[in-house]
């Protein structure tokens, strides 16, 4: 008896949803186990974890925040894996990102608010193109694979913003590694006044909105999607495979990079060490979860941001370890690639025949 | 040395694939001490036949007898202790580990692994059958041709009586195939060991076989003692007589006067295996050139060319007499040239539905201010669906249709384009007889509104009832050019087996 797989011809629309609460009730059952396990009551885990930020202004307002750097880096990642181009590096191009946004807005004091804003964010995309450049260039040209290269570019990003805050953008009045607070009129001004959620998550939301818009109905968004799928079946019907891709990546970086120059204008206002708490790694989650989804991504980034608000808070009440907001969100994606695949395909048991 | 060897009998053997028949009640006897040749076009059957005696498939009908007593195979493991060993096309070693892990591998399963035990097996096998492996490289650095000795010694070491090879010849160069034979040669001298040929190369055949079957469309056509018999002989037991059955021609004489549509001139593609010597081909609009000969001699590398996906190293396309300077799959799509490859799947996007299939290569023409067109989509796909009488709906992954269906997608969409010249390689292979019946009609169709149609096949009743003139390819060359009334069997097997050049 082995497995097979074998493709579904039609979905009734009820699958999908159902697959998604199972995928859930198995995340909780296996969090359940592993948060007793260290200690904690589950019930109350939960509670503090999902509930508790949806039951103040301010939880579902900071959960609204946490979630903004997730939606342009679930939807850069998602691009360019409706693609079939593997981009693992969402963190260093959101990093580069962050690095634009703070020299243009260092360099912003002359300029209006609206030439600002829409600058630093052009800066930000700009730079995160940038740093996806060479290994889309490396897959488009020579086949090499994009997973690596990406993925190894992203600590490099790290350490370039290491080296600029030890060096010429050290504080110039602390002396601390972080840089100067950049200019008032680039900074994102806040959309729902009396919280900290500001316009960066209107520019992730129209982003992704472009997404979907482009991927579903526009021709090139159709050549995207062939590629993605069938990369040798598409170069056969005459689609520009190795332009398609190099274009999806650098868009996709682009969109990283925005997600940079969104935390610096909106919330940091300077760039620091620890800027990113790993939102592009989170991206792919993001995508994954949404199964490349556009709209799916900005559901999935809006609940990771509410995990990650209620994983403090239930860390702080039950003391058990930060992470577990963190083991919650992983075993949610190996449950819910899982539900992927059933979705998909029927899964065969037959005796050894092909 | 060797106890006797009893014989082997494949009885009324039938396997259906949805409605595709694989094996149509195939008898064979395999007897001890021999080289058995199975011959015959690709898709004939000759991989599910072995499949049915390794254990690999289940044969809907028919049975298995060994030593005269009926034997139940359901298993490679059971083929295996009934001492039928075989090498796939496609290996199965585990490519990280070293030559001899993997047979302590096959040896042991996965309970113990015994290495002293492998390298002894390998060392005996060095000696007594010239059958060399490094025992301790590792499997992914080995060139094919090891990675095969690894695969025939995993079978020797379970005991094997029986050895398949199917095609193990089609990926090795010719000093490899030299020492392939030689060893077995040895097996069938020495050890008294039975194997089973499955190659398109006649002169191997020549060389090794004792004995010949020919499966055509999942049947047996022949089965005859191989000694003696020479590369000629072999390629008119494949090719039939004339005589023995007849084919409906609705091939045409070729108007000499039509304009060119497509030519290739001078064209050389340089390889270690096939490629092509400077081939020189017409088609006129309004005719079906066929191009025949046996699997592996160019035909692969020709539609490649035609397609843009293989640059020939010399020589030129030229489409309605214009040079084609950088012919990529795009140019000669915009050319108007369309393609119907060997192998479906590779020019399917199986998770994308039909409707967007079938615009893939033409999406310019649906296409508004950067949008697509979905009303002018879904108009072209019912009108498809309709004409081309496919099963399927235009929300349907074209990954799910059966290959019959997906086979008028995509010819729907090479037609729709309405091509000047259309490349079909092997349009009927693996389908049922009405979807093959329909696809030659619309080849057939297309012809008579004037499109230029070069049809690549390895199915002589096809090329026969559809062609207007046939080249034959011998070796990656045109070994010759007839027209559709000097056309006969024999003249087609001559050519084939490189005769007359
Ligand atoms: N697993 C399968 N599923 C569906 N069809 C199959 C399968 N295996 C073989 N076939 C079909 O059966 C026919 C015989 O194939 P095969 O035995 O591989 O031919 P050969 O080895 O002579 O080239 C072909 O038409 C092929 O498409
Ligand atoms: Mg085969």
């Amino acid at each position: 008896m082995k497995p097979r797989f074998v493709l579904r011809a039609e979905n009734p629309w009820w699958r999908g949803p159902l697959l998604v609460v199972m995928a859930a009730i198995v995340t909780f059952v296996i969090t359940a186990a592993l948060i007793r396990w260290s200690g904690g009551n589950p019930v109350a885990a939960f509670r503090y974890m999902f509930v508790n930020p949806l039951q103040s202004k301010f939880g579902f307002t900071e959960s609204i925040l946490s979630a903004t750097p997730l939606v342009f880096t679930g939807a850069a990642v998602a691009i360019a894996f409706r693609a079939g181009y593997w981009n693992i590096g969402a963190e260093g191009q959101l990093l580069a990102g962050t690095i634009g946004a703070t020299w243009f807005g260092l360099h912003a004091e002359s300029f209006p608010a609206v030439v600002a804003v829409p600058g630093i964010l052009l800066a930000g995309a700009l730079c995160g193109a940038a740093w996806s450049l060479a290994p889309a260039l490396l897959r488009a040209r020579l086949g090499i694979d994009e997973v690596v290269t990406t993925l190894l570019l992203n600590p490099v990003a790290l350490l370039v913003i290491t080296g600029l805050l030890n060096g010429p953008w050290r504080n110039s009045e602390t002396g601390f590694p972080d840089s100067d607070v950049i200019a008032e009129s680039a900074m994102m001004p806040v959309v729902w006044p009396g919280t900290r959620v500001h316009l960066g998550l209107v520019f992730g939301i129209v982003v992704t909105l472009g997404c979907w818009w482009f991927v579903g109905r526009m021709t090139g968004g159709l050549r995207l999607r062939a590629v993605g799928l069938a990369p040798g079946a598409a170069r056969i019907a005459g689609l520009p495979v190795e332009r398609t891709m190099l274009t999806t990546a650098l868009v996709s970086g682009g969109i990283a990079g925005m997600g940079g120059a969104s935390e610096i204008a909106g919330v940091a206002h300077q760039l620091t060490i620890g800027i990113s708490s790993g939102f592009g790694y989170t991206g792919v989650i993001v995508a994954t979860l949404a199964a490349l989804s556009f709209i799916g991504s900005l559901v999935v980034a809006l609940i990771l941001g509410i995990i990650n608000v209620g994983s403090f808070s239930a860390s702080r009440a039950l003391s058990i370890p930060t992470t577990m907001g963190e083991v919650v969100q992983s075993v949610l994606l190996i449950t819910v690639v899982a539900a992927l695949v059933i979705q998909k395909y029927r899964i065969v048991w037959k005796s050894s025949d092909s | 040395m060797s106890s006797p060897t009893p014989s082997v009998l494949l009885k009324d053997i039938r396997k259906a694939y949805g409605a595709t028949v694989a094996l149509d009640g195939v008898t064979l006897e395999l007897k001890p001490g021999e080289v058995h040749a199975l011959l015959g076009e690709n898709g004939a059957g000759k991989t599910t036949l072995m499949k049915t005696l390794f254990g690999l498939t289940q044969p809907d009908t028919g049975h298995i007898e060994i030593g005269g007593v009926t034997t139940t195979i359901a298993s490679p493991r059971d083929a295996r202790s009934a001492g039928i060993g075989m090498v796939t096309q496609h290996f199965s070693l585990v490519k990280t580990m070293t030559v001899g892990e993997n047979l302590a591998l096959a040896e042991a399963g996965l309970i113990r692994v015994d290495l002293a035990k492998a390298r002894r097996i390998a060392q005996e096998a060095a000696d007594r059958y010239g059958l060399e492996v490094p025992a301790d490289a590792v499997v992914a650095g080995l060139p094919v041709a090891l990675q095969q000795r690894v695969e025939i010694l995993k079978a020797l070491a379970a005991g094997c009586r029986y050895l398949i090879l199917d095609e193990p010849t089609a990926v090795l160069g010719p000093k490899d195939v030299d020492s392939l034979l030689a060893v077995v040669e040895r097996l069938r001298d020495q050890e008294s060991m039975s194997v089973v040929l499955i190659s398109h190369k006649m002169k191997e055949i020549e060389r090794v076989a004792d004995r010949v079957s020919v499966l055509r469309r999942g049947a047996v056509v022949a089965s005859t003692t191989a000694k003696g018999m020479t590369t000629r002989e072999l390629v008119s037991l494949m090719v039939g007589s004339d005589a023995a059955e007849s084919v409906e021609r609705i091939a045409q004489a070729t108007r000499g006067d039509a304009a060119v549509a497509l030519a290739l001139r001078d064209v050389s593609v340089k390889r270690q295996l096939g490629g092509l010597d400077d081939v020189t081909l017409e088609v006129r609009e309004g005719e079906i050139l066929g191009v025949a000969g046996v699997s592996g001699n160019g035909q692969s590398e020709l539609v490649d060319v035609l397609s843009g996906t293989l640059r020939p190293d010399y020589g030129q396309l030229e489409v309605a007499g214009k040079v084609v300077v950088d012919p990529s799959p795009f140019a000669l799509l915009a050319a108007g040239v369309g393609i119907l490859g060997e192998d479906r799947h590779a020019s399917a996007v199986h998770h994308l539905p039909v409707v967007e299939n079938l615009v893939l290569d033409q999406l310019r023409s649906v296409t508004r201010l950067g949008h697509l067109d979905r009303a002018a989509m879904a108009e072209r796909c019912e009108t498809a669906i309709k004409e081309f009488e496919i099963k399927a709906t235009p929300s349907q992954h074209l990954g799910t249709l059966s290959g019959g269906n997906m086979q008028k997608v995509l010819l729907a969409r090479l037609f729709g384009r309405s091509p000047n010249a259309a490349i079909v390689s092997q349009p009927t292979r693996g389908l049922d007889i009405a979807s093959t019946r329909y696809v030659r009609s619309l080849i057939a169709g297309a012809r008579d509104k004037g499109t230029a149609v070069v049809l690549v096949s390895e199915d002589l009743d096809e090329v026969l009832e559809l062609a207007d003139r046939v080249a034959v390819m011998y070796r990656g060359r045109v070994a010759g050019i007839l027209h559709a009334n000097e056309v006969t069997r024999e003249r087609l097997g001559e050519l084939m087996a490189g005769v007359s050049a």
